[in-house]
């Protein structure tokens, strides 16, 4: 928008239906799309409403469910608990649902740039480390083995803990893939190309089959551990690239005033370049954070509960059975409502980090 | 191509795994780590009635139960089993890399598995095969009075070859419907497209509960393909083994005596000496696998014999509704036959 036309708009507020019209009705083509998008909801949007509304049965059994021909929210109501936290014992629900809220506020906390100094990151490795004695059934209770965990917080903390694990190694994979030592290059070349290479399903599967027979007799991984681990590889070599494309933004001119001032190659990289050049990567982070979170579902192919596979479980039950409808419904709601909230924040953060550069 | 490099996959696990079972041990690699870790792990799949978590995150099944009765067998107590999701794909080279010690996923035993895999498999606990779902308005009482009938079968299965054969060998004809999408080959059946549909009788028998009306549909009693469900472990572990193999005896002979979760107390009064046997009145059985001698009784006691283990998750009562068929005891006409425990 030009100076003259906000400095317009500010004067003579458009009328608002005017704006409506000119948006959907405003040229031909806007028109037909216009047309097109009203009969295509006229055309779903009855059926949905009479599905999930009007018919159905928001309490009882599963045959006054079967009964009522519409959505049977009853079934989410009584799988509410196994979908969120999977197969951790019921009285001890406590534990998994306080992890869930130490990681989601967290990530509140972390998204708020006047949080964004150095206590932070100790900050991220306690609230992570809480969430796993947590869910552990530590301190004072009994250990709670990581096949039990599952659910919501089990998402979150594999894309949170990939995220905040492959960022210091993301760092060190770009600085070294513009490094001018020749070996240095060339290794941190060959690791990010490779696990970028590869989907993540196939180095799932290998964390899951493959190590633990390559490790020595006696020795053993926990499965959830060697999961984590294998995002945390995966999401390293895509954040990398982005911190790369930061670091090629820096003008030159940044590089040579440090070492003007007389700064050594580490003191460059801390204080001048990666503070510019991460600031310049922040949305596309955000972006890769929103693609982790829901590449985590993945893992229900090494047979870890996540939430989509406490939900896709939850419709195996006899009694309850095959309300699949029902349970990926309330699952795409859920990814739904943190993906959304995520894409909005980045849009807010971007918005702010230009008005404030 | 592909088999080939399957091939080479596995005989990597397994050169790995048999380097890792080269450490000597006294009972066998599998128990041992069995009883140093306290828990038995597991293998299990999702399928109502089989295994599936309930509301409380507790796994429930007839597959699930056979766990824990090795668990009783092996540390006198059912929750001593730890259960390990595994999907279809992974499920076998999970067992290979040592992931559980036993996988109990419904897999099918076959010459191949018992081979070049490197499994050995348990007695069949489920015969299953493919089956014939059709509406009782049709009034047919076995698949050979199909002639003609327009069968629906989803693409790429062995079901599309099974029964090409079926109609074959019964000299009658019939019109494939050959459908891809699951959904869409239920909504082919209930629209009336075909009369028929053709697929593992386990999964037909779970379809069914999902129709609108599932009582106006039968799943006809014939099989018209073999698909024996067993236990699979690892090769090189003979005494692990044999414990997976009579413990599920153990219920099939249960059932034969008569004996169940309620009267399995009365019978230890009993002056049949097999009996008397069996449920370690006489501790001989017991004492010869070095095992509590009262082991069967305790399953049976806890779990209840093969009949009634299989009504509780599968059977006519259960939403799944499964007809016994071949999976009765071989005094009345089924398949299950244990060898004598003495």
């Amino acid at each position: 928008m030009s100076a003259d036309a906000a400095l317009a708009g500010r004067l003579a507020p458009p009328r608002h239906w005017r704006a409506w019209r000119d948006g959907l009705f405003g040229s031909p083509g806007n028109a037909l799309i216009t047309l097109a998008c009203v009969v295509l909801l006229a055309w779903a949007l009855p059926p949905l409403l009479r599905w999930a509304v009007l018919d159905a049965a928001w309490t009882g059994s599963a045959d006054a469910c079967r009964a009522a021909g519409g959505a049977c929210w009853a079934f989410i109501g009584e799988k509410l608990r196994y979908i969120l936290f999977g197969l951790y014992e019921p009285d001890r629900h406590w534990r998994p649902a306080t992890a869930l809220v130490l990681l989601l506020g967290f990530a509140v906390l972390a998204g708020l740039p006047r949080f964004w100094r150095p206590g932070m990151v100790p900050a991220g490795a306690a609230a992570l480390g809480g969430a796993v004695l947590l869910l552990a059934g530590l301190p004072g209770g009994e250990p709670v083995p990581t096949d039990r965990w599952g659910g919501l917080p089990l998402t979150l903390l594999l894309a949170f803990a990939g995220m905040t694990g492959a960022f210091p190694l993301a760092v060190l994979l770009a600085l070294g893939r513009r490094s001018g030592m020749g070996v240095v290059r060339l290794a941190c070349v060959m690791v990010i190309e490779v696990l970028r290479g590869v989907p993540l399903i196939a180095v799932l599967y290998v964390a899951t089959l493959l190590v633990p027979l390559m490790l020595p007799a006696g020795v053993s991984l926990d499965k959830l551990l060697r999961a984590q681990l294998a995002i945390i590889l995966f999401v390293s070599a895509y954040m990398a690239e982005i911190v790369r494309a930061g670091l090629q933004a820096v003008p030159n001119g940044q590089y040579e005033a440090a070492k003007a001032l007389g700064l050594g190659y580490w003191g460059t990289m801390r204080l001048v370049v990666l503070p510019q050049a991460l600031r310049t990567v922040i949305p596309s982070l955000v972006t890769l954070g929103i693609g982790i979170f829901q590449d985590t579902t993945l893992i229900v192919v090494i047979g870890l509960f996540d939430v989509l596979n406490t939900a896709r479980s939850s419709a195996a039950d006899p009694q309850w059975i095959g309300f699949y409808d029902e349970a990926f419904g309330f699952a795409a709601l859920l990814y739904l409502g943190f993906s959304v909230a995520a894409s909005r924040y980045s849009l807010w953060l971007e918005r702010r980090l230009t008005t404030t550069a | 191509m592909r088999s080939s490099i399957k091939g080479l996959l596995f005989a990597g696990l397994l050169g790995a795994a048999s380097l890792g079972l080269a450490v000597p041990a006294a009972a066998g690699p599998t128990l041992d780590a069995i009883k140093a870790r306290g828990v038995i792990k597991v293998g299990v799949g999702t399928a109502p009635g089989f295994f599936s978590p309930d509301s409380n995150g507790r796994w429930q099944g007839f597959f699930v139960d056979i766990g824990r009765a090795l668990a009783i067998a092996v540390f006198n107590d059912p929750e001593k089993v730890q259960f390990v999701s595994a999907s279809p794909q992974q499920r076998l080279p999970a067992l290979q890399s040592g992931e559980f010690d036993i996988l109990l996923s419904a897999v099918t035993q076959t010459a191949v598995r018992s081979s070049k895999l490197g499994f050995h498999f348990g007695p069949v606990v489920f015969y299953d095969g493919q089956g014939l779902l059709v509406p009782k308005k049709l009034g047919v009482n076995k698949g050979s009075e199909l002639n003609g009938a327009t069968v629906c079968v989803q693409t790429g299965t062995t079901g599309e070859l099974n029964i090409a054969d079926f109609f074959r060998q019964n000299k009658a004809t019939f019109k494939p419907v050959v459908i891809e999408e699951t959904a869409e080959f239920r909504k082919a059946f209930t629209s009336g497209r075909c009369d028929v549909l053709t697929q593992d009788a386990s999964d037909l028998a779970i379809a069914r509960t999902q129709l609108p009306s599932p009582n106006d549909y039968v799943l006809l009693p014939e099989r018209i393909s073999k698909e024996p469900l067993a236990p699979a472990i690892r090769y090189g572990d003979d005494q692990w083994l044999e414990i997976v193999n009579w413990v599920v005896y153990a219920t099939i002979q249960a059932e034969e005596f008569g004996i169940t979760q309620a009267n399995a107390d009365e019978f230890l009064k009993s002056d049949n000496p097999s009996i008397r046997r069996f449920l370690g009145v006489d501790p001989v059985i017991g004492e010869a696998f070095k095992l509590d001698p009262k082991v069967f009784h305790t399953i049976v006691k806890t779990l209840g014999n093969y009949g009634e283990i299989f009504e509780r998750h599968i059977g006519k009562a259960t939403p799944v509704g499964f007809e016994r068929g071949y999976n009765q005891p071989w005094t009345k006409g089924g398949l299950l036959y244990s060898p004598p425990f003495r």
